[in-house]
């Protein structure tokens, strides 16, 4: 979990120059702007850029750290997959899993599946832009870059065809896109299996992911992705997260180091695993969050407000034993960095001289 | 016109910020253009009416992220994780005593507008006339009013639900289409003030008065295609000057339901 918060901090400080360039395009645009009429409209309208590409999602792009704070600095729990619509297998997997197995050579880029951009920390910032092609600069594709990975996403949008569904399944995969007005609607295939969370709850090779892009204002960008896995899923997994424009120079470093994972002290030809039942972080949720396994395992119930009423009686009545104040992953945030330690009154951060 | 800016990379030469300027200037032009016909021929159609989405129908939540320990569960004491809560706001979150809101008759501040979106539940979207859409909740049985006429904001008293107005965001083919011709795209832009205090989770992280609330409601698939599940995606903001450093953004996802199945009007509690 550690590895999580030293990378958020990296990431955050890393690479402010990349593209720094930007002043010729923003003055031309200012001069085209300022001759527009103004849309000020009673009922709204959408801006846009042609008939083929409705919207520019072009840019650098946060995501408030106010939303899935566990998974996006101290990582996510090692038996928390509440929420997920895993099957028997996919819950039979995720507890066999072990962090070190990532120290192996041939896995040590399988965290870095698609799905990734949605979630975690390394999809806390993304930088997009369009890839043009031809004499007349056409928008073939969409890049999405987020930090620290290598590839990143390409969308499709010249209208290409997927390859066979024999084809190598790679860790790029292939995504097409198409703009439904001011949305733009990927889908991916040839995926290879890699994990959905960050312990072990991976999704298969045979599975697929829709994403759609929702630019408001210019300003913010709502990002939903739906993975459909028939090997390890009951249902979708829907994951929303919303970003916010940034600042040019903010903008991540494309060339991040891949694939970076701490040496685990594995030895050559070791597969790390846990027997069935033999996970000793099984019970992370329950001493954390009092959160019994029949939750933490996940299952497609534990997705909808129903589940609620099984947990009810059991977690009221432990709930006056609960420590009175937070000492453990009570992280917030301040001015956009994380505030780790606030678990004691007398030890949380001293309040701005604005503050009333 | 917000300003959009596109950035230098490897691949992106110096002629395609020109044309794509351009391209911008083009079609907002086209854009503006339809605006003001729409207007010229008569009143403007109702906001029911102008609805380039349809919300209305029954919704489930769908909790399937990390933050399903502070909206499935009551959080624990004193956890205020990811939310940029001041000292002030961390100080009044130690006083959280949902036995005392509950003799108070006060069991129903976790289910304010800023936070009933978050707990799991169940909504209903109705008209209730051409320019307000309605949603119910079946947990704690609120209610919200989206006004689309904001000509009555600001004259009623503050509220737990506050006032909320509405606006459509759309889009309509370019070039020259008829004004009522079926938009693209659309949303749902919602700001509410007029908030009374409450909390932004159980466990009492509280919101003052002074709190405003913006969302927009998405409508998506979860397929490529338009045969799948129908997704209501909520992107919500919460500004509270008093007890938060910066802005409180989250995201809610919600299933589209075919109808009434589950819908499980429970009272607000304070505690769960």
């Amino acid at each position: 979990m550690a590895s999580h918060h030293s990378r958020f901090q990296a990431a955050h400080h890393a690479a402010r120059t990349v593209f720094g360039r930007v002043t010729s395009f923003a003055t031309v645009l200012a001069l085209t702007s300022a001759a527009l009429p103004p849309l000020v409209v009673a009922q709204g309208v959408a801006q846009g850029i042609s008939q083929a590409q409705p919207s520019n999602l072009s840019g650098a792009w946060v995501s408030p750290p106010t939303n899935n704070v566990l998974e996006r600095l101290e990582g996510p729990f090692t038996d928390d997959w509440t929420g997920m619509p895993m099957n028997a297998a996919g819950q039979a997997l995720a507890q066999s899993y072990s962090a070190g197995m990532l120290a192996e050579p041939e896995r040590v880029c399988q965290l870095y599946g698609q799905f990734h951009y949605a979630n975690g920390a390394v999809g806390t910032r993304l930088t997009i832009w369009p890839v043009v092609e031809g004499s007349t600069d056409e928008i073939v594709a969409w890049k999405i870059d987020k930090t620290e990975d290598i590839g990143g996403l390409t969308i499709w949008v010249d209208g290409r065809q997927a390859p066979s569904k024999y084809a190598n399944h790679t860790r790029e995969a292939f995504t097409t896109g198409h703009w439904k007005g001011n949305m733009l609607v990927a889908y991916t295939t040839g995926m290879k299996s890699a994990p959905a969370r960050d312990n072990g709850a991976f999704y298969s090779d045979q599975a697929t992911m829709t994403s759609t892009f929702i630019p408001h204002n210019g300003n913010l960008l709502v990002v939903v992705t739906s993975l459909h896995d028939p090997v390890y899923f009951t249902k979708p997994y829907v994951y929303s997260r919303a970003y916010e424009r940034a600042a040019a120079d903010t903008a991540i470093n494309p060339r991040w180091p891949p694939c970076i994972v701490n040496y685990e002290g594995v030895a050559e030809g070791v597969v790390p695993f846990f027997l069935p039942g033999k996970n000793p972080l099984r019970d992370q949720m329950m001493k954390v969050f009092h959160v019994p396994e029949y939750a933490s395992v996940g299952g497609e119930d534990t997705m909808f407000p129903a589940f609620r009423d099984k947990l009810k009686d059991e977690y009221l009545k432990l709930y006056p034993s609960f420590p009175k104040h937070c000492m453990q992953y009570c992280t917030t945030f301040r001015n956009g960095n994380p505030v780790a330690n606030q678990a004691l009154p007398e030890e949380r951060v001293p309040p701005l001289k604005s503050s009333p | 016109m917000k300003q959009v800016s596109v950035m230098r990379n490897p691949v992106m030469n110096g002629t395609a910020p020109v044309a794509l300027a351009l391209l911008v200037s083009l079609t907002a032009q086209t854009l503006a253009h339809a605006q003001g016909r729409r207007g010229a021929g008569g009143p403007p159609p109702s906001a029911q009416a102008a609805a380039p989405v349809d919300f209305t129908g029954y919704w489930e939540s769908m909790v399937t992220d990390e933050d399903w320990v502070y909206r499935m569960v009551t959080p624990r004491p004193g956890d205020s994780a990811g939310v940029p809560l001041k000292t002030i706001g961390l100080q009044v979150m130690d006083t959280w005593d949902p036995a005392k809101d509950t003799a108070a008759g006060q069991q129903c501040k976790s289910y304010g507008a800023p936070t009933i979106m978050r707990v799991p539940g169940h909504l209903h979207v109705t008209w209730q006339d051409e320019q307000t859409l309605k949603i119910d909740t079946d947990a704690g049985q609120q209610t919200r009013l989206l006004h689309f006429d904001d000509s009555d904001a600001h004259q009623g008293p503050k509220s737990l639900q506050g006032y909320s107005v509405a606006q459509w965001e759309f889009q309509r083919p370019p070039g020259r289409v008829a004004a009522t011709a079926k938009p693209l795209w659309g949303a749902l832009k919602v700001t509410t003030t007029d908030l009374t205090a409450g909390y932004l989770r159980k466990n009492g992280i509280p919101y003052s008065e002074q709190a405003q609330l913006q969302e927009y409601f998405d409508l998506v698939k979860d397929s490529p295609d338009d045969d799948g599940e129908t997704l209501m995606i909520l992107t919500s903001t919460v500004i509270d000057p008093v007890y938060l450093f910066e802005p409180f953004v989250t995201d809610e996802n919600f299933l589209k339901l075919p109808g009434d199945a589950g819908w499980k009007p429970s009272a607000c509690s304070a505690m769960w």
